[in-house]
C-alpha cells in the first residue's frame, strides 16, 4: 500500500473521482449542452459574427476541452503530491 | 515547375524521410515493438497521437463533409474530440498505471478470463481491418489524383513504404514518423487556409476570419445562410437533422474514439501516469489546430464554389468561361455538369434548378486551386494527404500485429515462446496485415466505406463499458463485464447490419428506434452495456479480492514502471 492509510486512499480517490465529475459535468455543457440541446436559444445571441450555439458546436467546445485536460493534469499533479503518490 | 512535378518531389522527399527515421529508431526488443520502450516524451506522443488519429478521411473529406452538412457537421468537430476528454481524465492514466501492451491484455487480466481477452482481440482486429482498408484506398486516391499512377500502383507504393516502417520500427519507428507526418499534414493543411482566409475576410487566423466579413461588409455566415436558403437547402448554421440524432450520433463518436484501440494504446508509450495525461492535452491541441480549422474551411469554400458556379448575381456561369479547376476535376468525375435548360450556364442548388454534381472530397482537394494559389501549395496538399493516410494505416497496422503476436500467440496459445520469437512473430503479422489491407485497398469490398463510421459505433459499445467500469466499479466481475460486451456490440452490429445491408430502403428517420440513426446507435449500445453489466452482477457476486486489490493499484500513479508482459 503506497497510501498513509486505508482512510488516505479512499479519501484521494473521492477528490479524483470529484474533480472528475465537476470537469466532466462541464464537458457535458458545451458541447451536448451549448451545442447541441440548447443551440437554437444561444443562437439568438451574436458573438464575433457568429450565431453563439453554433460558434460553440463548431469553435467553443474543443477549446473548452483542450482547457479542460489542462486544468485536470495541473490538479491531478497537486493531489498527487497531497497524498504523497506522485511519481518520482 | 509545374504542379506534377513539384507533388513527385514533396511526396518522395517525405517519403525518404520517413523510410530514414524507421532505420534510425528500430525495434530491438517486443518492448520497443509494441510500447517503443515506454520512452516517448509527452509532447511528441501527443504529436503522434494526432497523425495517428486524423486519417485520410479528416484530412480530405472532413472539411467537405461540414461543408455540406452546415451545422450538423459539427457532430464530427465535438465528436472527435470530445473524446480526449474522455480519454484524459478516465482511461488514459489507468491503464497506463496498469502497464500491459494492449486493450486486450487489459480485459483479458481484469476480468481474469480468457475468453474475454479473446473477445476483446476479435473486435480489435475487426474495428482495425475495417479502419485500415480505408486508409489505403486513400493512400491511392492521393496517389492517382496528383501523381496520374493507377489507384493500384498508388496502393502498392502506400504497402512498400508502411512495410519498411512498421515491420521495421514497430511502435518505435511508427512513433517518430507520425511525429514527422504530423508536420507535414498540419503544414498542408493550415497554409491553404490561411491564404483563403486572407483572401476572403483579410483575417490571418482561419478560425477568426470564420466569423468575418466579405468584402461587401456581410458577415461570411450570414451570407452563407443568406445563399442557402435562396437555393433551396436548410440554413448552414442550423442544419436538418434531428436533435436526438444529433446528441446520439456525437456521443457514439466521443465514446469510439475513447474505445478505440489504435488511440488508447499510443497512452501505453509514455514513461509515466503523468505524462500519460499530459499527452491526451497535448494530443488534443494538435488536433485542435486542424479540427478548429476545418470548418471554417468549410464555410469558405462553400461560399467560393456557390460564387463560382452561381455566379455573383446568381445567374449561374457560362461553361465555357469555368476556371480552370472546373474542367480539371471534371476529368476525375469528382465535379460534373449537365445543361438541362440548355442555357450554356452552370447552376447548383438543392431544387429542380440544379445542374451540378459536386463530390464533397473536392472541397480540400481543390481549394488551393479555387482560391488561386501557389502550384507548390497544391504539391504541399498532395503530400499532406498521404502523411495523413500512412499515420493512421501504420498505427492501425501495429494493433493487429500486436493482437496477432502478443494477445493471441504469447498470453493464449503459445506462452512459452522468448521474446525473441514473439518479436518475429510480430514482423510476420505485420506484414501480412500489410498485404491484406493492401488487398483490401485494390479490391474494397463495397461496405469498406460504410463500416468505417460504424467501427466507433462497435468500440463505444463494447470496449468503453468494459474499460470504465473495469477501473472505476472495482467490484464488477467477469460475468457481468462479459454479458455486457457481447450484448452491447450484438444489439449494435445488429441495428447497422438490418439498416445498411439487409434492408437499406428502411433507413429513414420514421423507422428507426427513437428516431436515432445508425450512425448515432453505438450510444445505446453503450448504455444497454452498461445496463446489462450491472444487472448480471448483482446476480453472481463480486470479483475476486486480488483482482480487487489490481483495480486499487492502478488508481494512482506512484509506482508505475515500464510496460511489461508480466
Amino acid at each position: 500500500m503506497s497510501f498513509e492509510s486505508k482512510e488516505h486512499a479512499a479519501k484521494y480517490w473521492r477528490e479524483n473521482v470529484r474533480l472528475m465529475l465537476t470537469l466532466l459535468a462541464i464537458w457535458f455543457a458545451v458541447s451536448y449542452g451549448a451545442g447541441i440541446l440548447l443551440v437554437d436559444v444561444l443562437n439568438e445571441i451574436k458573438f464575433f459574427g457568429f450565431k453563439l450555439g453554433f460558434w460553440f458546436a463548431q469553435q467553443g467546445a474543443i477549446y473548452t476541452f483542450i482547457v479542460l485536460i489542462f486544468v485536470y493534469v495541473k490538479k491531478m499533479n497537486a493531489l498527487d503530491k497531497k497524498y504523497n503518490v506522485h511519481e518520482d | 515547375m509545374d504542379i506534377q512535378l513539384l507533388s513527385y518531389l514533396f511526396v518522395g522527399v517525405t517519403f525518404a524521410l520517413y523510410i530514414g527515421i524507421a532505420v534510425w529508431s528500430r525495434a530491438g526488443s517486443t518492448n520497443e515493438f509494441y510500447v517503443a520502450g515506454g520512452g516517448v516524451p509527452a509532447v511528441a506522443n501527443g504529436m503522434a497521437t494526432a497523425a495517428d488519429w486524423m486519417s485520410a478521411a479528416s484530412f480530405i473529406s472532413m472539411a467537405g463533409i461540414i461543408s455540406f452538412l452546415g451545422y450538423d457537421g459539427s457532430v464530427y468537430l465535438m465528436g472527435w474530440t470530445g473524446g480526449y476528454v474522455l480519454l484524459a481524465l478516465c482511461l488514459a492514466p489507468y491503464l497506463r498505471k496498469f502497464g500491459k501492451f494492449t486493450v486486450p491484455d487489459f480485459i483479458g487480466d481484469r476480468y481474469y478470463s480468457q475468453a474475454a481477452r479473446v473477445i476483446a482481440v476479435i473486435c480489435a482486429i475487426f474495428v482495425s481491418f475495417t479502419y485500415v482498408a480505408g486508409q489505403m484506398r486513400g493512400v491511392g486516391v492521393v496517389f492517382s489524383r496528383f501523381l496520374e499512377v493507377g489507384v493500384s500502383t498508388g496502393v502498392v507504393i502506400g504497402m512498400v513504404i508502411v512495410f519498411f516502417y512498421a515491420v521495421l520500427g514497430g511502435m518505435k519507428g511508427i512513433t517518430y514518423t507520425q511525429v514527422a507526418q504530423y508536420c507535414v499534414m498540419i503544414f498542408a493543411y493550415i497554409v491553404p487556409a490561411i491564404f483563403i482566409s486572407l483572401l476572403m475576410t483579410g483575417n490571418v487566423f482561419p478560425q477568426l476570419g470564420f466569423g468575418g466579413s466579405v468584402g461587401d461588409g456581410t458577415p461570411l455566415l450570414q451570407k452563407l445562410d443568406g445563399l442557402s436558403t435562396e437555393l433551396g437547402f436548410a440554413q448552414y448554421t442550423e442544419g436538418s437533422k434531428p436533435m436526438i440524432d444529433v446528441f446520439f450520433i456525437t456521443a457514439a463518436l466521443m465514446v469510439g474514439t475513447a474505445g478505440l484501440p489504435h488511440v488508447i494504446v499510443r497512452f501505453f508509450t509514455v514513461p509515466n501516469v503523468r505524462d500519460a495525461r499530459r499527452s491526451a492535452g497535448w494530443a488534443l491541441v494538435f488536433i485542435a489546430i486542424l479540427y478548429t480549422t476545418a470548418p471554417a474551411v468549410a464555410a469558405f469554400a462553400r461560399v467560393n464554389m456557390i460564387n463560382t458556379i452561381n455566379g455573383e448575381n446568381m445567374q449561374g456561369t457560362l461553361y465555357e468561361d469555368a476556371p480552370s479547376w472546373i474542367k480539371n476535376w471534371e476529368t476525375t468525375g469528382l465535379i460534373g455538369w449537365q445543361d438541362k435548360n440548355g442555357d450554356g450556364r452552370m447552376f447548383y442548388a438543392a431544387d429542380e434548378r440544379n445542374e451540378m454534381t459536386i463530390d464533397r472530397d473536392i472541397m480540400v482537394l481543390a481549394n488551393p486551386e479555387i482560391a488561386q494559389l501557389p502550384n507548390w501549395v497544391v504539391a504541399l496538399v498532395a503530400a499532406g494527404g498521404m502523411a495523413a493516410a500512412l499515420s493512421t494505416a501504420a498505427g492501425l497496422l501495429l494493433v493487429i500485429s500486436t493482437s496477432i503476436s502478443h494477445d493471441l500467440l504469447k498470453r493464449n496459445l503459445m506462452p512459452n515462446i522468448t521474446d525473441k520469437q514473439e518479436l518475429l512473430f510480430a514482423r510476420m503479422a505485420a506484414a501480412v496485415a500489410v498485404v491484406v489491407a493492401g488487398y483490401l485497398g485494390i479490391n474494397p469490398p463495397g461496405f469498406v466505406a460504410q463500416v468505417v463510421a460504424f467501427a466507433f459505433g462497435l468500440a463505444a459499445s463494447s470496449f468503453f463499458p468494459a474499460i470504465i467500469l473495469g477501473i472505476f466499479h472495482k467490484k464488477m466481475n467477469k460475468e457481468g463485464a462479459l454479458s455486457g460486451m457481447v450484448v452491447g456490440i450484438t444489439f449494435t452490429a445488429a441495428y447497422i447490419i438490418y439498416f445498411k445491408f439487409i434492408n437499406p430502403g428502411a433507413n429513414v428517420a420514421d423507422n428507426w428506434l427513437f428516431g436515432i440513426s445508425p450512425e448515432g446507435i453505438g450510444t445505446l449500445g453503450m448504455i444497454l452495456n452498461f445496463a446489462v453489466a450491472f444487472g448480471v452482477h448483482k446476480l453472481t457476486g463480486d470479483a475476486p479480492d486480488n483482482v480487487q486489490d489490481i483495480v486499487e493499484s492502478i488508481r494512482f500513479p506512484k509506482g508505475s514502471g515500464a510496460a511489461s508482459s508480466h
